[in-house]
């Protein structure tokens, strides 16, 4: 008699158990298009050569060893984490009302902001407080404000499958109507899953409804620079919000656009009115932390603060970062261009329109099973495509799968 | 609580709030309310410590080895596993939600030894977590969601002050059984006994695995084989916290006995370990939980929540310090190494204990130090009172923590004298 006999075997995390399969696929053709990863024109993981050469750096120096980092991280990986965020010459910054905690991922920044924000966002339970996602949004964000204790987990209008674009009536709506106060979360670039994201124009009438109806910001920033091959290009709405004078947090994620997946680098950037706030915020996620994870493991972050603190390398990274956008954009434009000259039916714009490492396809989910099963690529079934699992060797194969997919299965 | 301007009540959200006058958009904030958190007790004395400008100033709060120099120490089987796996150059790819599989099993088999049943039936789960923190916080949460059965957890009095946090926050109820006899600064045997016989059936109980934290009092063997009839009797499921295996004795098959004793004898146990002590690789944050289970299949299953608690928390754990530890465990002539190298921290401590009693003696110390020697592990619970400790560190510039509780990996053959000194003059 055990106690844990009634313990029911969970579902696998859908994303993980697609790579899963996909390793197991002994076809010569295979496609992974499933996890977001950066991969190389060869399919291969990249580390970038800035990390390489920091790491050894690091290896060298036995003037570091391993004590613990204070618990809410190392100063140096936060402050310029941050900057990189809200921009070198923030005003906010300036105003020393800019605050952040190390976390382990994007993953960690969400989970110690949920987890702040349920205790103290508005009032001290705020388990009832609603928390809009976009639909769709990463499937993982779900499970962070639920686990965090938010029973109230809706979602607001973001992708229209007709027009395959923003939904930006339907967003505006539904900040319109959310009950004041409510917590948002925006992707700030590349939105995962659709790569779909608001205009400038777009975001400034997003940011006047929630600045009317006090809504708070909470922004997932996991591909910063990865978007377009720009910072600040991909930092514009986090920027615009705080000049817009938002108090929100911004979860920021290091495991794309370092190339640092495994090493849970993550930074949550939080943005007060004043330091007074800031420090009685940073207190209580400070107590948060240490229930959790106590301190962050140092590694990574060590990484990054040296990279961004130091010019030449920094340089190096900024150039790493636009090889990688470079190369998706280069797929982009590659695969709408072959299934136009294979005049696969329905249009392709999206293809190219839309930023990051993921495409929402508009694929329908037999399609998509054809596309497994029939072709051995692998997509996740709401027709995701990660962007960087393309190749020059592989595009041919996988732009006429597409065309086969779309004109024999409905 | 804070509002942007005048709201109409809304009916979702549970309590009325006061409402505020329209202010600028700048002048209010949504945080008014919050309160500014406690300093943390421990972080708090080596702030203090920092500040001090006195030369002979000592920190004996941290729970962090240091050498005889008073300096923290990278093991020598730590930088040649990093030269050796930076010479690999790997990816780095995300690591599967439950961790570096070679590390999961090499976590496991050092605690539960190589010839385990357990893992030759392949009925227990081990996933990489964030170190000790992260491993018991995963099985707080585990036991909330799966553990309905019982809500009560009982700590050994004292315990870890982040136990209680963390069972209660994922949670849990906490209780106590004994443990410290502060009459004697060692183990309250037949009061742990009473009351352990009364706990509730299926609760959970924690169980220092050896070098228990903050006393340094480990039960003796005669005395574990005791409380594990006990416990089986009362049908409790029993979670052990080992953070110092082979820190303690100095071996680690002989501090892991109690953890491998209890499973003989039928505990299917929960088991959090810590490699930030044992290998020096405190920042890296490595750890493992583990479940021992029925049979295999039931292994499966927890498995698979496991990773269901894993993923809205952190998504998968950090390689760094997983590999390092990992290449350690299983590269012959580096887990050799480190066995010497275990040794030699668990030595190191041992006699500063004993330099330490020698130099209360030699102050002329009438008081029975005899509890220094025979505690175990890095710290040791003087029996010094609040009023003793706050003297040591006003008159002495020695920093502990109130209760007592000095890390001995803090004190050096430079400093010891002047250590015995100052607990001499506020002890006579």
């Amino acid at each position: 008699m055990s106690i844990f006999g009634e313990v029911p075997q969970a579902a696998p995390v859908a994303v993980f158990k697609l790579t899963a399969d996909f390793r197991e696929d002994q076809n010569p053709r295979k496609v992974n298009l499933g996890v977001g990863a950066y991969r190389t024109d060869e399919g291969q993981p990249w580390v970038l050569p800035v990390v390489r050469k920091v790491e050894k750096m690091i290896a060298d120096d036995h003037s570091l060893n391993h004590e613990y980092l204070p618990i809410l991280g190392l100063p140096e990986f936060r402050s310029s984490s941050s900057k990189i965020a809200l921009g070198e010459d923030s005003p906010a910054i300036k105003d020393n009302r800019v605050g952040a905690v190390q976390c382990l991922g994007g993953t960690g920044a969400l989970k110690i902001g949920a987890e702040f924000l349920r205790r103290w966002y508005n009032g001290t339970d705020n388990t009832k407080t609603p928390i809009y996602v976009s639909a769709p949004t990463w499937e993982n964000h779900n499970a962070v404000f639920s686990n965090a204790g938010f029973e109230d987990i809706r979602p607001y209008k973001y992708w229209d499958a007709g027009k395959r674009g923003l939904d930006l009536e339907g967003f505006l709506g539904d900040l319109e109507s959310a009950p004041d106060h409510s917590i948002f979360v925006l992707h700030a670039c590349a939105h995962n899953p659709t790569g779909t994201d608001p205009t400038q124009d777009q975001w400034k009438q997003i940011a006047d409804v929630m600045k009317r109806k006090s809504l708070f910001a909470f922004f997932d920033s996991a591909y910063q620079g990865f978007a377009s091959g720009n910072l600040d290009k991909d930092a514009w709405a986090v920027r615009y919000f705080v000049s817009q004078g938002f108090e929100l947090f911004c979860a920021q994620s290091f495991s794309k656009n370092f190339g640092l997946y495994n090493e849970r680098v993550g930074n949550l950037t939080v943005v007060a009115k004043d330091q007074d706030n800031l420090n009685r915020v940073l207190s209580q996620m400070e107590k948060i932390v240490r229930i959790t994870w106590s301190n962050p493991p140092s590694q990574g972050a060590r990484l990054v603060a040296i990279t961004l603190n130091t010019p030449e390398l920094f340089a190096e990274w900024k150039d790493n970062v636009k090889t990688m956008a470079d190369r998706v954009l280069l797929m982009r434009a590659q695969l709408k261009e072959k299934l136009k000259a294979l005049g696969t039916p329905g249009t392709w714009e999206h293809i190219t329109e839309q930023i990051g490492m993921f495409s929402f396809t508009g694929l329908n989910s037999k399609q998509v099973e054809y596309l497994v099963k029939e072709k051995h690529i692998y997509l996740m079934a709401s027709g995701r495509i990660n962007m960087c699992g393309l190749t020059t060797k592989n595009i041919d194969y996988v732009a006429e799968s597409i065309h086969e997919a779309v004109t024999t299965v409905q | 609580m804070a509002l942007l301007k005048t709201s109409k009540f809304i009916p979702s959200v549970g309590s009325l709030r006061p409402f505020l006058a329209t202010l600028p958009i700048r002048a209010s904030s949504w945080w008014t309310e919050v309160q500014m958190g406690p300093p943390d007790p421990i972080l708090g004395v080596t702030e203090a410590y920092k500040r001090d400008t006195n030369s002979k100033k000592m920190n004996l709060g941290v729970g962090a080895y240091r050498d005889d120099s008073g300096k923290p120490f990278v093991l020598s089987c730590v930088r040649k596993a990093e030269a050796l796996i930076s010479s690999k150059m790997l990816d780095k790819e995300y690591l599967p939600i439950g961790g570096l599989g070679d590390f999961n099993k090499a976590c496991a088999e050092l605690a539960l030894g190589p010839d385990s049943e357990v893992l030759k039936s392949k009925r227990s789960i081990t996933v990489q977590t964030i170190s000790g923190t992260g491993s018991l916080r995963i099985g707080a949460n585990f036991l909330s969601r799966f553990h309905t059965v019982a809500r009560d957890v009982y700590l050994p009095k004292p315990s870890w002050g982040n136990h209680t946090p963390i069972f209660r926050d994922a949670g849990m109820q906490l209780k106590a059984y004994r443990y410290y006899d502060p009459a004697t600064c060692g183990f309250d045997f037949t009061g742990a006994l009473d009351d352990i016989s009364t706990i509730p059936e299926h609760s959970v109980i924690v169980l220092h695995a050896c070098a228990h934290n903050p006393t340094g009092v480990d039960p003796r063997p005669e005395q574990w084989k005791e409380l594990s009839a006990v416990i089986k009797k009362r049908k409790l499921l029993v979670f052990f916290d080992m953070a110092y295996q082979g820190f303690a004795s100095g071996d680690i098959d002989r501090d892991a006995w109690a953890v491998r004793y209890f499973i003989e004898q039928g505990h299917n146990v929960l088991l959090s370990q810590s490699f930030a002590k044992n290998m020096g690789l405190y920042g890296e944050r490595v750890g493992g939980f583990t479940v021992v289970c029925a049979d295999a299949e039931e292994a499966k299953r927890v498995e698979s929540q496991l990773k269901i608690l894993i993923r809205p928390i952190y998504s998968n754990p950090p390689m760094n310090g997983a590999r390092i530890a990992s290449t350690i465990l299983s590269t012959p002539e580096l887990r050799a190494t480190w066995l010497e190298e275990v040794k030699d921290m668990a030595n190191r401590i041992i006699k500063m204990r004993e330099m330490l009693v020698t130099n209360l003696k030699k102050e002329g110390s009438t008081h029975n130090w005899q509890h220094v020697i025979d505690q175990i592990g890095m710290f040791c619970f003087t029996g010094l009172k609040p009023e003793q400790v706050e003297r040591l560190t006003k008159e002495f510039s020695v920093y502990m923590t109130k209760d007592g509780r000095i890390s001995v990996a803090g004190v050096t053959s430079g400093n010891v004298g002047y250590l015995a000194h100052a607990i001499h003059q506020v002890t006579k």
